[in-house]
């Protein structure tokens, strides 16, 4: 950054060789040069290729019965065996995963929603407001979320719409506490005294000038949520209240649990691709963490 | 501040925080499709419109909102969560019933996971790029990946089909006889897999905690002065560093108690431990409402508990904390 070069010549050293680099392409740099971080991206990749394009190449109905069941992977043509109504565990990883990582999207994304607007409003306004919304937000904590999402779905139905609703209206709390934190910091700051004094109103003061400048920890936490988002659907699945009309990773676990002894592989593989997904995600985080937030590397 | 008042401030912010559950729970049954009189007319096998009416007038039904408010309100504070229609029994007995088992669950495994992740942080921090060090991180990394629920059925592969040391299954054994003292050990025996499994999840976040925040107490001033005054290096990070590295996780551990009761429900249906997680998930297959709710209030309770205890288990380890 160009700053960064004014301070070093400041210091009376070597006078440095202004580089001005834009600050995308120097975040960019700094993502990449965390192995593990692009590691967790190629994986991920991988991830989201396998799921939406496999089904394209691999056309087996996962709800169709193709074989015996429990068929060991590997064996009789199957790469990942098939489960207990003989379907084929491969076609049922693609097609579930689609399923997982939606899920877990839209729900981070009501999260992070909710979070954002509540975390801002605290953070800005301060005073009664604060002390309410945060009052609000220590309500949630209280309220163990896994319980508090398993009796929304139980009272509405187990609906692809009800799951996502429930684990999004339950998880926004971190994210509000992150968005308050940083909205404190950020609403002392000389450029939003100036845009104040300018008469600049309120929403555009939260939404224009601090937002955008708070969003580092926000993206990174919202990423995490994502992570947090696809497990706690299969926990939701794996205890038998998701969509009945959908496949996800969590469901096949669920479904196949009772035979575990049995074949263990219908319930590692799923598991494996929510392990492998969640810890693409979380790596990612780390990265993210490291790019938007380049003060903290320097420690 | 003193202690007492600091309690009573808690206790008297508990009970408004469960004031709110009591109206949550009340405000969804109110909003969610269908009510007592439709499940019970459900179970007759179908009932006409006037036998439908007529239990909605018995159970209050037909009354304005803010009076069946404050009737449930009401019957909350004499201990009475309402009947159980599927178990034939009253949802306050059903949920004591099931809940020392929740309770044992959940506190071991997070005396568990505080020990063992503060001891992983120390050793850790003793060496930052250590094998320890290495193995906290991927600790972690784990930790937060892994489904619950799978980890504990990997360990039931692991240690009930391929070494069989563990039962597979519920809480005690039937034909074990004996005193107390075998029956409890059977207990404690059904409860390692399920244990170690909650565990797992906080385990990491334990670790790291303790990781950062030893790391940052070993770079203070006073624990140079401790090694400047010849304390051996053993009474350094156990005595004076530890003290004050505990303060975080403990904080942490407190403001857990939620998600582990979360966690609790999901190692509950993998181990088929019979705690308030599986009356849960038996009660939601069965629409029984007024149990379902009844369990959302008493682990909000048991939450609201734990975190006016680790209050005061803060304030012995840090006498510096005044009030909260």
């Amino acid at each position: 950054m160009a700053e960064t070069a004014a301070t070093e010549d400041r210091t009376g050293q070597e006078p440095l060789e202004l580089k001005i680099t834009h600050p995308l392409s120097e975040m960019a740099t700094m993502f990449f040069a965390n192995h593990a971080a692009v590691a967790g991206l190629v994986l991920l990749i991988f991830i989201i290729l396998f799921t939406f394009l496999g089904p394209y190449i691999h056309t087996t109905d996962p709800f169709e019965m193709v074989w015996a069941p429990f068929s060991p992977p590997g064996e009789e043509g199957f790469l990942f065996g098939t489960d207990y109504l003989g379907r084929d565990i491969l076609a049922a990883m693609m097609v579930g995963g689609q399923v997982s990582m939606a899920i877990g999207l839209a729900a981070a994304v009501i999260s992070v929603v909710i979070g954002v607007t509540v975390g801002a409003f605290a953070g800005y306004y301060g005073g009664v407001i604060e002390e309410a919304l945060m009052r609000f937000t220590e309500f949630f904590q209280v309220l163990p979320t896994l319980l508090f999402s398993m009796v929304i779905v139980a009272l509405f139905g187990a609906t692809l719409l009800t799951v996502t609703m429930a684990i999004g209206v339950v998880s926004w709390t971190a994210v509000a506490r992150v968005t308050r934190s940083e909205f404190l910091r950020i609403r002392e700051l000389e450029y939003v005294a100036a845009a104040r004094s300018g008469s600049a109103r309120d929403g555009y003061l939260i939404f224009r000038v601090i937002l955008p400048n708070a969003l580092p920890p926000i993206i990174v936490q919202a990423n995490l949520m994502v992570g947090s988002a696809i497990l706690f659907e299969a926990a939701l699945s794996f205890l038998g209240l998701s969509d009945p009309n959908t496949m996800s990773w969590g469901q096949v676990i669920g479904s196949n649990r009772p035979y575990i002894l049995d074949a263990g592989f219908a319930v590692a593989i799923p598991g494996f691709a929510i392990f492998f997904t969640v810890l693409a995600i979380s790596l990612i985080g780390d990265g993210l963490n490291d790019a938007l937030n380049p003060k903290l590397r320097q420690r | 501040m003193g202690l007492w008042s600091t309690v009573a401030e808690r206790v008297g912010y508990g009970l408004l925080l469960l004031v709110a559950v009591l109206i949550l729970n009340f405000a969804l049954i109110s909003i969610a499709p269908g009510d007592i009189a439709d499940t019970i007319a459900g179970d007759m096998g179908g009932a006409d419109a006037s036998v439908i009416e007529e239990i909605r007038t018995r159970y209050g039904l037909d009354q304005p909102f803010y009076v069946q408010l404050w009737r449930y309100l009401s019957r909350v504070v004499q201990f009475d969560l309402g009947y159980s229609y599927f178990y034939n029994t009253p949802v306050t007995t059903l949920i004591l019933e099931k809940l020392p088992a929740t309770l044992l669950l959940v506190f071991s495994a997070q005396i568990l996971a505080v020990i063992t992740g503060t001891l992983l942080g120390v050793l850790a921090a003793k060496k930052p790029n250590g094998a320890v060090s290495l193995t906290v991180t991927f600790l972690s990394l784990f930790g937060f990946a892994a489904p619950v629920f799978w980890t504990g059925i990997l360990l039931i592969i692991l240690f009930v089909s391929i070494f069989p040391l563990f039962p597979v299954a519920g809480m005690m054994d039937v034909t074990v006889e004996g005193g107390f003292f075998v029956k409890t050990l059977d207990v404690l025996h059904h409860l390692v897999l399920p244990m170690i499994t909650l565990a797992s999840i906080f385990l990491a976040l334990y670790s790291r905690l303790a990781r950062a925040s030893m790391l940052e107490v070993l770079g203070a001033d006073y624990v140079r002065t401790a090694r400047a005054k010849g304390v051996p290096e053993r009474g350094v990070l156990y005595k004076h560093a530890l003290r004050n590295a505990l303060g975080p996780v403990v904080t942490v551990a407190g403001l857990q108690f939620s998600a582990v009761i979360s966690g609790a429900v999901v190692v509950e249906a993998v181990f088929s431990w019979p705690g308030l997680g599986t009356l849960a998930l038996q009660s939601i297959l069965a629409r029984d409402t007024p149990t379902i709710m009844g369990i959302l209030f008493f682990s909000s309770v048991v939450v609201i508990i734990f975190n006016i205890l680790t209050d005061i288990t803060l304030r012995f380890i840090d006498p510096r904390i005044k009030s909260g």
